[in-house]
Order: structure tokens, then C-alpha cells, then sequence
């Protein structure tokens, strides 16, 4: 068998890419990997070219069993990875004997890792991409235990040595710059000051679509609703509730709340990792 | 509809542009002409257009003020009349909300499906659901509200009414439209070329069937 089973799947295991930009008018959004540093680390580890599927694992990891000898690297959040009960590296390529279950453990520190397989996870691509979009539910499914998925032929040598900036320190504050607009004007003047001033955390409720915030909430100047307008990654939507919400990967391409400012993508892998509670600083800045 | 207007742009974070207009027309007038000067080689690489309801979303841009100074001195040209034969979509008019809508319209219900069926309709944009296009082409006296509970499941070919809009469910998902009938097309299939059925633009007829 040229692929791996799934013996244990994880609170929420998703094969995930670079995403399927070029189809929001659609409807289809660009899902992918949500740290995508990370991702394409991984790949780079097992000698992939970067755009090849690995998994995303949330928090409590999952465990493979591939069915040959294929090598593998775990990126993104540090867990500790071991090969049928023994500990190998993380963030470093190792290599899996067939048959032998590769598991990928609990987070010590933010919350997605990335699995990345010499060849890549082969499932058939939608629209150009294998990335499962929880919000449009395009993609394979969620990885169940006792699943297979395949594996494509490897195409290079491991590189060996890449850079490693991770394991960084743990977030303890999440910092996202914000540019502002295109419908800050919807909110009062001190929308800004309070953005700025620490008081939101990550809330529970985050997933692949959004990072929910808990916390003050804005106050609107604008009554009425806006009518529907597109939305970009790292769109910071505010619903009624006042709470900013930022856009992930599978967000909405259109929504009818305003948008009071956009996070750049850059920041936005820092925002994959931070578990709830962690606090968060929006640090305003003019377009 | 005024026959020009120049349209505003706003900022959307480093790279993307949000260009606002007073109408619906309007915003679907810059769409097709935006997507015109994509194909004509006259628009700097984007990598996505998406219009809504009264606005163009310009995502993936590398120097997005260059543009909105570009667009913010260029009146729209008015929405082309448009040729050839719309898409025909068969509906059966057999909706759980037929006698609210007909009610709303103050029509006998089986004049629903005349009346729906008689217009053209263009899909100002698609959103919610891969596929899911919002139709504008309902004249105001026809327009009815969301329902006060949406279903948590609304069957997939559902044709509904909200607001402005007509649109069919292309998947089976909650949602808060008066449903007036159902369609066998298949509005969305990620393994067909194309998978959306419809698209911006695109415009569309219903046939009464069955």
C-alpha cells in the first residue's frame, strides 16, 4: 500500500495545502494551511516542493501508520513525535519503516503541527487543491480513525539542513498589526484606542474560519446593515456582539459586517498558534 | 441607474482594494468591465475579482493605491445589453413557502411560478456556499423578507426568494430564504468544468416544469 492509515485522527486532523486562491467570486474561499511557514517547512524537510499536501493537526496531534518505508517532518507547533514508542526528532526529517505508527503527540506550545510525508498526501485535488475548506467543504474529509489516505512518489532527496526558526517561545501575547479600513468608519473614534489596549483574549470558539476574540466590545456608530462585500484573508469582521473576529484561511469570500481593519498575512501564523486565553494586541496602523 | 458614475475605493489592508458604488447595476457594470480589462491586458495582476452587492473586491494586488487612483478617474461604462439566450433553469413551484410568498405578493399562489418564471434575472454575485449566486432581476414590489426562523436544513435545487435576491441552494445547508420550488440542475460539481453553474454575470430564466 503506497499511503498510511489513520490510527489515531485527532481532535481535528485536516489535509491541508497552499489553498485554492483564484475562486472567491464563486464562493470557494482559499483555505490551506493555516501556519503556512510551518507547512512549507515541513515540505522542505522531506524534500517536497512546498505545495504539497501535508496534515494539520490541532492541539492533541493524531497518529499514521504508513504502509512503506516513507520519511517524514513535524513542523509547526513542538510536540513530542514518536516512531512506534520510541522519541524522534520534531522539526527534523525522520525516516518511518513500513508498517511502524508515526504519532504525532499533544502540543507543548501553540496548536497545529504540520506532518509532512516524502511525496506528499495524494488525494484527488479540487479545484487545484487537496485542502480541506471546513467552511465550503470542499477537500477530503477530516481524517477517522482506520481511514487511508495516499501517499505520492517522492520526488527529491531530504535537503537534511534547513533553517529552523522554531521551536519559538511559547505566545504569551498574540500582537497583530492592523490596517485600518475599509469600514472603520462604522465604529466609534476610540475603536482604535481599544483595539490597542490589550484587553482581548483568544477566545474558545476559534476555528479554521476565524480567531474569535473575548473581550471589549466596539462600539458601532452606524446603524443598519451593510450589504454583503467581499472579504479578504485577515479581514477583522465585528459582528453585533461587538467582538472582533479575524479571518482564517476558510473564512467567507463575502459577509455583511463590517470590516474594521485588516491583519497582514504575515501575522497571521503567529494567530494559527495561539491557544484560547492567550492575550491579544491589535496595534492599529493607517493603510 | 445613472449612466456614469465614478466609483470610491477603499483600502483593504496592503494588498487588495474595496471600489464602492451607489447600486447594484453599478457594481455589476464595473465587474464586467474590470473582467474586461483583465482579459484585454489592462489590469495589473490580481488575483481576485469578487463583486457583492454594491461593491468589487480587487484581492492580491501589489500596489493597490496605484490602482484605486487608476479607477477613482474612470467612469463605468453602463452594463453592456446583453446577447444570446440565458440559462434556463426547470423548476417544479411546489416550495413549503409558496403560500407565504404568494400572500406577500398578493397574487393566487399559482401565479407564483407564472410571475417568477416571466423574468430575467443576472447573478450579481455568488457567496454562502461554493456556487450559491445571489440573482438580482426582481422588480421592488416582489420582494420579500427573510423567514423570522431560517431551517436548519434546506434540501439542495431549493429556489428562493430574500430580499433583492433569487437564488438556488446548490447543497443541501440551513438557510433563512422562502423556498417557492426546486430544480434537478446541478448548480455545483467540483469534478465538472466548470463547477459553478453560475457565475457572476451569468443570466438566467426559470422554467416552469412539472
Amino acid at each position: 500500500m503506497s499511503g498510511f492509515s489513520v490510527v489515531r485522527a485527532g481532535v481535528l486532523t485536516t489535509v491541508q495545502d497552499l489553498g485554492r486562491p483564484g475562486h472567491a467570486h464563486l464562493g470557494v474561499g482559499r483555505s490551506g494551511a493555516l501556519d503556512e511557514p510551518a507547512h512549507r517547512l515541513a515540505n522542505r524537510l522531506t524534500g517536497n516542493p512546498e505545495d504539497l499536501a501535508t496534515l494539520e493537526t490541532t492541539l492533541d496531534g493524531c497518529a499514521v501508520r504508513p504502509g512503506r518505508a516513507v520519511t517524514v517532518a513535524v513542523t509547526g507547533a513542538p510536540c513530542p513525535v514518536r516512531v512506534d514508542g520510541r522519541p524522534v526528532a520534531w522539526g527534523a526529517a525522520v525516516r518511518v519503516a513500513a508498517g511502524a505508527v508515526l504519532d504525532v503527540g499533544r502540543a507543548t506550545g501553540g496548536l497545529r503541527s504540520y506532518v509532512a510525508f516524502a511525496g506528499g498526501v495524494d488525494v484527488p485535488p479540487v479545484l487545484g487543491s487537496r485542502s480541506r475548506d471546513l467552511l465550503s467543504g470542499l477537500g477530503p474529509e477530516p481524517l477517522a480513525a482506520g481511514r487511508t489516505l495516499p501517499l505520492g512518489t517522492p520526488r527529491g532527496p531530504s535537503t537534511g539542513a534547513d533553517a529552523m526558526p522554531w521551536p519559538a517561545p511559547p505566545v504569551a501575547r498574540l500582537v497583530l498589526p492592523l490596517v485600518l479600513g475599509p469600514r472603520d468608519d462604522w465604529f466609534a473614534d476610540d475603536a482604535p484606542r481599544t483595539l490597542a489596549g490589550g484587553g482581548f483574549t483568544v477566545s474558545s470558539a476559534s476555528n479554521r474560519i476565524g480567531l474569535r476574540t473575548d473581550g471589549p466590545s466596539l462600539t458601532r456608530v452606524r446603524g443598519g446593515e451593510l450589504p454583503s462585500e467581499g472579504m479578504v484573508l485577515g479581514a477583522v469582521q465585528v459582528p453585533p456582539d461587538g467582538r472582533p473576529v479575524v479571518f482564517l484561511a476558510d473564512h467567507p469570500t463575502t459577509g455583511g459586517y463590517p470590516v474594521i481593519g485588516v491583519v497582514p498575512e504575515p501575522a497571521l501564523a503567529a494567530a494559527a498558534q495561539a491557544v484560547p486565553g492567550t492575550p491579544v494586541l491589535f496595534t492599529p496602523v493607517r493603510a | 441607474m445613472s449612466a456614469r458614475t465614478e466609483p470610491r475605493t477603499l483600502p483593504v489592508g496592503r494588498h487588495a482594494l474595496l471600489v464602492e458604488l451607489d447600486t447594484a447595476e453599478q457594481a455589476q457594470a464595473l465587474h464586467a468591465e474590470l473582467l474586461r480589462r483583465r482579459a484585454a491586458g489592462e489590469l495589473p495582476p490580481v488575483r481576485e475579482i469578487v463583486p457583492a452587492a454594491r461593491t468589487v473586491l480587487l484581492d492580491g494586488l501589489d500596489d493597490p493605491g496605484a490602482l484605486a487612483a487608476d479607477l477613482a478617474g474612470r467612469p463605468v461604462p453602463p452594463l453592456a445589453t446583453a446577447d444570446g439566450e440565458p440559462l434556463v433553469l426547470p423548476v417544479r413551484y411546489d416550495g413549503p413557502d409558496l403560500a407565504e410568498v404568494a400572500a406577500l405578493w398578493g397574487v393566487a399562489e399559482d401565479e407564483v411560478a407564472r410571475i417568477h418564471s416571466g423574468l430575467e434575472f443576472r447573478v450579481a454575485f455568488c457567496g454562502f456556499a461554493p456556487g450559491f449566486g445571489y440573482l438580482t432581476g426582481l422588480p421592488e414590489r416582489l420582494r420579500v423578507p427573510r423567514r423570522a426562523t431560517p431551517r436548519t436544513a434546506v434540501p439542495a435545487g431549493s429556489v428562493g426568494l430574500a430580499g433583492p435576491y433569487t437564488g438556488v441552494y446548490p447543497r443541501s445547508s440551513p438557510g433563512g430564504w422562502q423556498l417557492i420550488g426546486r430544480t434537478d440542475a446541478v448548480l455545483w460539481d467540483a469534478g465538472r468544468q466548470p463547477a459553478a453553474l453560475l457565475a457572476p454575470g451569468t443570466r438566467v430564466r426559470f422554467e416552469v416544469c412539472g
